[in-house]
């Protein structure tokens, strides 16, 4: 755990109950200073009542909050030194722009001068200077948005709480404004703490990212992490797509790769830095974009497992094909980024006969595994 | 633009029965009023032929301005006790959970389910010298078996606030049904106290509702005629009461018409400036989103 000095927030065994569901279940984080660190989760997972603790608009039933070391537990939101972006922004219709932005420096009193100028420090960094006599109800999406950042920002918070900001934007605006957050963040260097079920936000912003499920944070990492190594059925299901094969540990070669069997599939190569041991049964995932996919024989280099199938439907994303495959009674998803990279330059077609393999290290065994998280996948027709 | 004048149309159209309606039932008979007014009386009680100013100067009557004044202070101490109990209750209605929403509206609305005069007789049995009130005061202490609850102004208020709380509730929990509460969070994020918050966010954010209910409250007070009527007696009179005595006991309608003539426009003026106020900022606002 790192040391107070740059642990920004550290959330201790917390827990929140509504009525007797718990909305948040013995979650403990360490936030660090000046990151990026997104609460990633489906709707219902607990990360705004999360957030929503850490901003002092709800109690935790048990456990602390500290902030840079202090407990803030029990202090109410206008003692704690963070502010907030709210999902549809809660700008104030009734005051104008520049208002809005100096509502937090008037309420702590300061001269309206100063006021006056440290909004016009804002207005210039979120390049809204035309728009300060304007309403809310006058200024699209965005730019309410660049307002409500620019409120919160005035404040100096330690800390900024983003909750699902850009959810209300369409996707182009999101993904410019995106881009903005992350130089805003650049050029402040305060701890975000950014709430998203939007796992491209999370991925393209983050330092940290936390995946939370039912109450609970299933794994922390970097966005690379999460993805290439997921621990567990639920974050590989929820975090982009996947493949999941049940099946027993045969042989374990080295420190670094095991056989496992699957059923009826027979024997692959698996990367492995699990302690595991033969007979164990384990879980793979596979993620679509890793295999390949071909009507000839691939090479062989003794890294790679392959299987044989047909493909049973094609669907055209634009960027990419998804390709469904049976395999026996499997039904593998396979994503390619098109369909002329074969040697023949034929697309592969529906009922081809092909090859689909992938290199052992691209597979990933999950520490734990439940079924349920299987209707998390894509399936065909859906 | 063709597609705006049009609209127009449309509008005057779907309008016309409505305004005809008004102008017919509404407008005309006001407008009598005012003109009766200028009107002598006879002494059978009739309107006499010609114009005359008589009437205007005999509203310079030496009791009018008392009682204009007390039908004033009245009104305006009516309303701001109903808005000042409306706003807690709007806000907490508006709060509740969805399933107590329903509830709560039925409970201010079940008082006009019984007839207004019922209710008003009601607080007569209430406040009288052997009624409940009167007797958990005294036993309480806070009375003397000698003091009148009746019969005053301060027992006209009561029942005026009692006639007009719904009144007034109905249209701030409108209002405060669509505020987004989580401004008050916005607010209190931004350092603000809960009251601050409450003072300087909720309360701008209802604004239009507590404009509606100043305007319901305080319109339909000023004419009091029954509340008064029943219980104020002679030290609690209101203007109202002046005109149905000038109609019913002296029979002198042209005085009647220019008291009411008074009171119409009393109502009439501070409205026409209120919405002109309202007109004025729009365009503001228009121009500033034009830049």
């Amino acid at each position: 755990m790192p040391s107070t000095m740059d642990t920004s927030i550290q959330i201790e065994g917390v827990t929140k109950r509504f009525g007797s569901f718990a909305a948040v279940d013995n979650v403990s984080a360490s936030i660090a200073r000046g990151e990026v660190f997104s609460l990633l989760g489906p709707s219902g997972c607990g990360k705004t009542t999360l957030l929503r603790m850490i901003a002092g608009f709800e109690q935790p039933d048990e456990g602390r909050i500290l902030l840079d070391g202090e407990d803030i537990t029990d202090l109410p939101p206008n003692r704690r030194k963070v502010n907030t972006i709210f999902q549809n922004y809660a700008l104030f219709p009734h005051m104008t722009v520049r208002d809005n932005i100096g509502y937090g420096l008037k309420v702590a009193g300061r001269a309206g001068a100063e006021i006056r100028s440290e909004v016009d420090r804002m207005l210039d960094l979120i390049q809204m200077g035309d728009h300060a006599g304007k309403k809310p109800s006058q200024i699209s999406g965005g730019q309410k948005q660049r307002v409500a950042i620019a409120r919160a920002l005035i404040n100096k918070p330690r800390v900024l709480l983003l909750d699902e900001p850009l959810a209300a934007l369409d996707l182009k605006l999101r993904q410019r404004m995106l881009i903005e957050l992350d130089n805003i963040h650049d050029e402040v260097g305060i701890t975000f703490l950014y709430v998203t079920h939007d796992q491209g936000e999370a991925m393209s912003l983050s330092d940290t990212i936390a995946v939370m499920n039912k109450g609970k944070i299933e794994q922390t990492g970097r966005p690379e992490q999460i993805y290439e190594a997921p621990r567990s059925s639920f974050v590989a299901a929820f975090i982009g797509d996947t493949n999941f094969f049940e099946g027993k540990v045969t042989a374990v070669l080295d420190d670094e790769y095991s056989r496992m069997t699957i059923e009826d599939l027979g024997e692959v190569l698996v990367f492995n830095d699990k302690r595991i041991q033969v007979g164990s049964p384990v879980h793979l995932s596979l993620r679509p974009e890793k295999f390949r996919i071909s009507r000839e024989s691939p090479p062989e280099n003794g890294r790679t497992n392959r299987l044989e199938g047909v493909v049973e439907d094609i669907v055209y994303l634009g960027s990419h094909t998804r390709y469904w495959v049976n395999v026996k009674d499997y039904r593998i998803a396979v994503t390619q980024q098109h369909g002329r990279f074969l040697l023949d330059e034929k697309p592969v077609a529906w009922n081809d006969r092909v090859f689909v393999w992938w290199h052992a290290d691209d597979g990933f065994m999950l520490e734990q595994y439940r079924e349920d998280d299987e209707e998390l996948l894509t399936s065909p027709g859906e | 633009m063709a597609d705006r004048t049009s609209e127009r149309k449309q509008e005057w159209l779907i309008s016309a029965p409505s305004m005809v309606w008004l102008t017919v039932l509404f407008l005309a008979p006001t407008l009598l009023v005012f003109a009766i007014s200028f009107r002598p009386s006879t002494p059978f009680g009739g309107v006499g032929e010609g114009w005359t100013l008589q009437t205007i100067r005999e509203l310079a009557n030496p009791n009018y301005p008392a009682i204009i004044w007390r039908t004033v202070w009245l009104s305006l101490a009516t309303t701001v006790i109903c808005l000042g109990l409306a706003v807690p209750c709007a806000y907490f209605m508006a709060r509740a959970r969805a399933r107590w929403k329903p509830v709560l509206l039925m409970l201010v609305i079940i008082p006009f389910w019984t007839n207004f005069l019922i209710r008003i007789f009601a607080w007569k049995v209430l406040l009288h010298p052997e009624g409940l009130v009167k007797k958990l005061l005294l036993a309480v202490g806070l009375v003397e078996p000698r003091d009148i609850l009746m019969y005053n102004e301060n027992a006209v208020l009561l029942v005026l606030v009692y006639s007009y709380l719904s009144f007034a509730i109905l249209p701030i929990y409108a209002a405060a049904e669509k505020f987004d509460f989580s401004l008050l969070e916005a607010a209190m994020d931004l350092g603000a106290t809960r009251l601050r918050a409450f003072l300087q966010v909720f309360l701008p954010g209802i604004s239009r509702g507590l404009i509606t209910a100043a305007l319901v409250v305080f319109i339909p007070a000023l004419g009091s005629y029954v509340i008064p009527d029943l219980m104020g007696g002679p030290s609690g009179e209101m203007i109202g009461n002046k005109i149905a005595q000038r109609v019913f006991v002296d029979r002198n309608l042209p005085h009647a018409s220019a008291l009411a003539a008074v009171l119409t426009l009393a109502v009439v003026v501070p409205m026409v400036a209120v919405i002109f106020l309202q007109r004025q900022k729009k365009p503001a606002r228009a121009k500033e989103a034009g830049g």
